[in-house]
């Protein structure tokens, strides 16, 4: 589909981080990752698990928005907080969320930003579930917005999930749990899949150049080797998209909405 | 039994004392006491330490000065993501914080339900969680794995507030929403819980099926408050949703001069019988559309 938004193309790039992961709870929070753990169930992994996004295990993904009047979601079990954490600490999940901030460790913070922990510049939610999710199961991120101050140059203001920086583990802390698959940002796709886990590009979307990427991040990144082009979502995918989004709310994610594949200048 | 634990709201929260800590039920805008948070503002109330997950009551006793100290995981109010007046509050270091991850509030919440000291956990290792927090230590575990976790400290609260659908006099609950969140570990972890309620029965006789609504023994519960509509403009299932109109008034009142005192002045100082009137009354409130997440 040459005309999908990119918008879209992140849904479409979003719902391949949850290929082959067996059954598992898929927890994509807010629009567009939630759209692609929906869609990867919709499509090549029917096996994983997903709620309502409030207190219920249904068995067909829920459309985002106001519902029709006669709509009753497929309710399949029952998930509440409290059973989510139990999910999170025997490891059967992937989530993918939108951190504040990411570093060249993988590390990302979503509680507050500015040197001074005591008086933030900015105060942002609070750590939520980070810390528990990224030291027990599979995270990735979503990145609307690719720039320095995302991807910073140095370490976190405030390490909320942790990531590859050996520093920060102690002697005796299980490390094996943690693990960081991708990040989807407007631009690209990245991983942190480099020597000692360094962060790759794996992906570019159409138009986006390797060195465009780099000047937005505050850190290296490697390109992997024929690095391509992300996939634009096929007419299957599109008209599933579609439907799960009924009322266009991923049109309202990225600013100006804007194509999947720039127009010509 | 004859005895009642029925007070009114401003007696109930007159068996509060400056300094304590206190435990609010509810999760961000959802079934949040704000009834007894009110009561709160209202009082002389000071030097509060908070344990909630957060919600518009964090930002209202931020706002009021009510708090010295807060133990959360987040503030938020869903559609409205970051809650003003606990930023303004957070951004001017003028609270103290002790920041955890979700599950380790949780944790901490079940370790002083138990009696316990502490529990393990993996939550909060290699992040300034730990860092940050010169209260938090951590444990290896005494068997062969040798295996090194945080010793979550027990999160004892002094007093627990929980709005719930039905109560009687004697502290019989029914949570009727999706999810009880952790209103049980509150009321488990406190010394003394105020339980509000939307409607109260002088016993509660009901079926099996109803009976499992009940999430904590009434010996938990010390006072219960009758308070209609007492968890407005918070989602209370199955009764109403969120008053987004009223949470965007109140969010908006941040970037305003002085507007927290004029929220203050037009909906809390009045007196909650006001407060019902001027947010449009019972019959409003029961209006509330719930919420599709």
């Amino acid at each position: 589909m040459s005309d999908a938004t990119l918008a879209e193309l992140m849904i479409t790039a979003a719902s391949e981080t949850w290929r082959n992961n067996g059954e598992l709870l898929a927890s994509g929070i807010t629009t567009i990752p939630r759209l692609g753990a929906s869609l990867a169930k919709m499509t090549h992994s029917p096996e994983l698990l997903m709620t309502d996004s409030e207190a219920y295990l249904v068995s067909e993904p829920a459309p985002l928005g106001p519902r029709a009047a006669d709509y009753v979601p497929k309710f399949e079990g029952y998930m509440s907080f409290d059973r989510v954490f139990e999910c999170v600490w025997g490891g059967k999940r992937h989530a993918m969320i939108g951190p504040t901030q990411i570093d060249r460790w993988g590390q990302t913070n979503l509680s507050c930003v500015g040197p001074d922990y005591a008086k933030p510049k900015s105060a942002v939610l609070g750590v939520r579930g980070l810390p528990g999710n990224s030291i027990n199961h599979i995270n990735s991120f979503f990145v609307p917005a690719h720039n320095t101050r995302v991807f910073v140059a140095g370490e976190v203001d405030m390490v909320s999930g942790v990531g590859y920086k050996a520093e920060r583990w102690g002697a005796g802390m299980k490390r094996d749990y943690a693990d960081i698959r991708v990040v989807v940002t407007d631009l690209c796709v990245l991983d942190f899949g480099g020597p000692d886990h360094a962060a790759r590009v794996i992906s570019l979307h159409p138009g986006v150049t390797f060195e465009q990427v780099q000047a937005a991040t505050g850190f290296p990144l490697i390109a992997i080797d024929n690095l391509g082009e992300t996939a634009l979502p096929t007419a299957e995918q599109f008209a599933i998209i579609r439907k799960l989004d009924p009322h266009n709310m991923r049109g309202m994610v990225l600013k100006g909405n804007p194509p999947a594949i720039k127009a010509a200048a | 039994m004859t005895f009642t634990k029925q007070k009114t709201a401003a007696e109930a929260i007159a068996e509060l004392r400056d300094g304590m800590t206190i435990g609010i039920g509810g999760w961000g805008p959802r079934r949040k006491p704000m009834a007894l948070v009110r009561e709160i503002l209202r009082s002389p109330l000071r030097d509060l330490t908070i344990v909630s997950y957060g919600g518009p009551d964090v930002g209202m006793l931020c706002a009021a000065g009510k708090v010295k100290k807060l133990i959360f995981a987040f503030v938020t109010m869903d559609a409205i993501p970051l809650e003003p007046y606990y930023r303004k509050a957070r951004e001017s270091g003028t609270i103290q914080i002790e920041e955890y991850d979700e599950g380790m509030f949780e944790w901490g919440l079940r370790a002083a339900g138990m009696r316990m000291s502490f529990l393990p956990t993996r939550c909060g290792l290699a992040t300034d969680v730990l860092a940050k927090n010169p209260r938090l230590k951590t444990i290896a575990s005494p068997y062969d794995d040798g295996e090194v976790y945080v010793a979550m400290p027990a999160l004892k609260l002094d007093a627990a507030l929980i709005h719930v659908n039905e109560s009687d006099k004697i502290g019989n609950t029914l949570l009727r929403g999706h999810d009880v969140f952790f209103d049980n570990l509150f009321a488990r972890a406190s010394s003394h819980t105020i339980v509000s309620t939307e409607v109260l029965h002088d016993r509660l006789t009901v079926d099996a099926e109803t009976a499992k609504q009940n999430a904590f023994e009434r010996y938990l519960v010390q006072t219960v408050v009758h308070a209609p509509c007492g968890a407005h403009p918070t989602y209370l299932g199955p009764n109403y949703g969120l008053d987004m109109d009223h949470l965007k008034a109140y969010n908006a009142s941040a970037s305003e001069e002085g507007g927290w005192q004029k929220y203050a002045d037009e909906f809390v100082n009045v007196g909650e019988e006001a407060y019902l009137a001027k947010v449009g009354g019972a019959e409003r409130v029961s209006k509330l559309k719930l919420p599709v997440y």
